[in-house]
């Protein structure tokens, strides 16, 4: 499958990426990175000519940038997200979003574009969080506050759950890992949108992401040129 | 050095017998009781199987199972349990079953005789309440199939002695388990993380976010884990899962506790997962198709 890549910056994809790698000049199929996806996407022409055109989606929804009417939205536009967790490294996992009316073409040729640069595709429909943020979420949150509550402690957690059910990680050492302020962020976007207690960001993410802006403040401030004296001239 | 030399396995279902075949893997003179005779014989017979594919993949020879054969008992009669020096019990999940149990045994065994309980969802201070000797009562939540699985969630109820809860946390890894302590919470650790989790993806397949396969498909590539929580479902079976669920819910009262609608539905469709040939995925034999 053809395709060409336009890149805004910022995106989930490095230079060296099989997907940036393998892109055409023109093709059947336009891929839009970066954060400004949305916007180059608006102001791209001749969309409707494409098999697909693949919007990249930071916590949005698609809708956003397609609009939305009567639960009859979909067309050949689809979004998609490279899964990360936090400061991990970027997954093999693209989360392709459609919308009801989204064309069955549309999600065949956007497949076999991402699956042709060796990734592995779930589709799921338009919703903050997709698939596995809404539903890791809710986890790591009452793990963290489990741990508060002294339910275990946070080793015994992470070997429970690790021995137990088989996961490759414990949850209280993958927040460590990946950042809580990223969980912050990305629970916080989701409490936000669906207003369920289970997203709320945990206290210890709260107690990191505090932290990062006092130490973001403390950066800014020894960055700050010496300021002149404001007296009266007398030195 | 472990103070335990007799160990009693009261229940003979899928728990117990595994519980019992680590007992007995490790050297413990192990009595299997059930009340029925039938039971014990299946579990007699299951365990045979088990030791004869150990034997097969040479992890054992025939000369140790022989041995630890001989080893394992199986009675009807629960005075057979007097002379044990800790009794798990591996029965229904019903608080009252437990306690009539813990009852019967309580009058049976001698009074250092510590019980410890398999439960996954039921606290360990309320089973013990129905003992007769709550403070030589505690919870050692083996993780299925126990004869494969290291992990023991173990708890001391409110009113378990120090020194049961030690000498019970050194028979566990005298068996060669990994145990790891947690408070007598709804669920303790395993459950209270994995039952809600699960009902939240059958929500998500519930409210057409995703399929089924794209679920497992995200869940495993982006998370790295084995299984997909759907393909784990069909294998654990909807109907246990609705026990499990609904024994957390009736604890916690948390809302993702709450087992969705659509559990229900499947199950009145007979669709509990790979043992009735369909569930969230159709299957033939044991290979999977569709999804």
């Amino acid at each position: 499958m053809n395709y060409s890549v336009i890149d805004t910056g910022g995106s989930g994809f490095l230079k060296s990426d099989a997907l940036l790698q393998g892109a055409s000049r023109d093709g059947e199929v336009v891929v839009i990175l970066g954060a400004e996806a949305g916007k180059a996407f608006g102001e791209l022409r001749g969309t409707d000519k494409k098999s697909a055109v693949l919007i990249e989606l930071g916590m949005e929804c698609l809708g956003v940038h397609t609009g939305e009417f009567r639960g009859e939205e979909g067309s050949n536009v689809l979004g998609f997200a490279r899964f990360r967790l936090g400061c991990a490294e970027p997954s093999k996992l693209i989360e392709l979003v459609r919308q009801p009316c989204t064309v069955v073409v549309a999600v065949a040729a956007a497949k076999a574009v991402f699956e042709g640069a060796g990734l592995q595709v779930a589709v799921c429909g338009d919703f903050v969080g997709r698939i596995i943020d809404r539903l890791v979420r809710p986890y790591y949150n009452a793990a963290l506050r489990r741990l508060d509550e002294g339910l275990a402690t946070a080793d015994d957690m992470d070997t429970t759950l690790k021995l137990g059910l088989g996961y490759p990680e414990g949850p209280i050492s993958l927040m460590e890992r990946t950042g809580l302020e990223h969980h912050y962020a990305v629970t916080q976007t989701l409490f936000e949108a669906y207003g369920d207690a289970a997203y709320a960001p945990a206290r210890r993410a709260r107690v990191a992401h505090e932290r990062a802006i006092a130490a973001r403040a403390a950066q800014a401030e020894r960055n700050t040129p010496f300021p002149k004296p404001s007296g009266n001239g007398i030195d | 050095m472990s103070e335990i030399k007799i160990v009693g396995v009261a229940g003979s279902g899928t728990m117990g017998a595994g519980i019992a075949i680590v007992a007995a893997r490790a050297g413990f003179k192990t009595i299997v009781y059930d009340t029925q005779q039938a039971a014990l014989d299946r579990a007699r017979k299951q365990t045979e199987g088990f030791f004869a594919k150990s034997v097969e993949r040479k992890k054992l020879t025939q000369s140790d199972v022989n041995k630890i054969m001989d080893g394992l008992s199986g009675t009807t009669r629960i005075d057979d349990l007097a002379a044990c020096d800790i009794v798990i019990e591996a029965v229904f999940e019903n608080l009252k079953v437990k306690h009539d149990l813990l009852a019967q045994l309580n009058k049976a065994c001698k009074p250092e005789t510590i019980f410890a309980s398999n439960t996954s969802t039921l606290s360990i201070t309320e089973i013990a309440a129905g003992s007769g000797r709550d403070e030589k009562c505690v919870g050692m939540h083996f993780c299925l199939p126990a004869q494969l699985m290291k992990l023991v969630e173990m708890s001391p109820g409110l009113r378990t002695s120090e020194d049961t809860f030690r000498v019970a946390w050194d028979f566990c890894k005298a068996m060669g388990q990994i145990p790891v302590k947690t408070k007598d919470n709804p669920g303790f650790i395993l459950n209270y993380f994995l039952v809600p989790f699960n009902n939240d993806v059958i929500r998500m397949v519930e409210a057409g976010v995703a399929g089924p396969a794209d679920i497992d498909r995200a869940i495993k590539t982006g998370l790295g884990y084995a299984m997909g929580p759907l393909e784990l479902l069909d294998l654990v079976g909807l109907d246990t899962h609705l026990l499990v669920a609904e024994a957390l819910y009736a604890s916690t009262h948390e809302p993702r506790a709450a087992v969705p609608a659509l559990v229900k539905r499947m199950i009145a469709a007979g669709h509990l997962g790979r043992k009735t040939g369909q569930g969230f995925y159709g299957y033939q034999g044991n290979a999977m198709f569709g999804g």
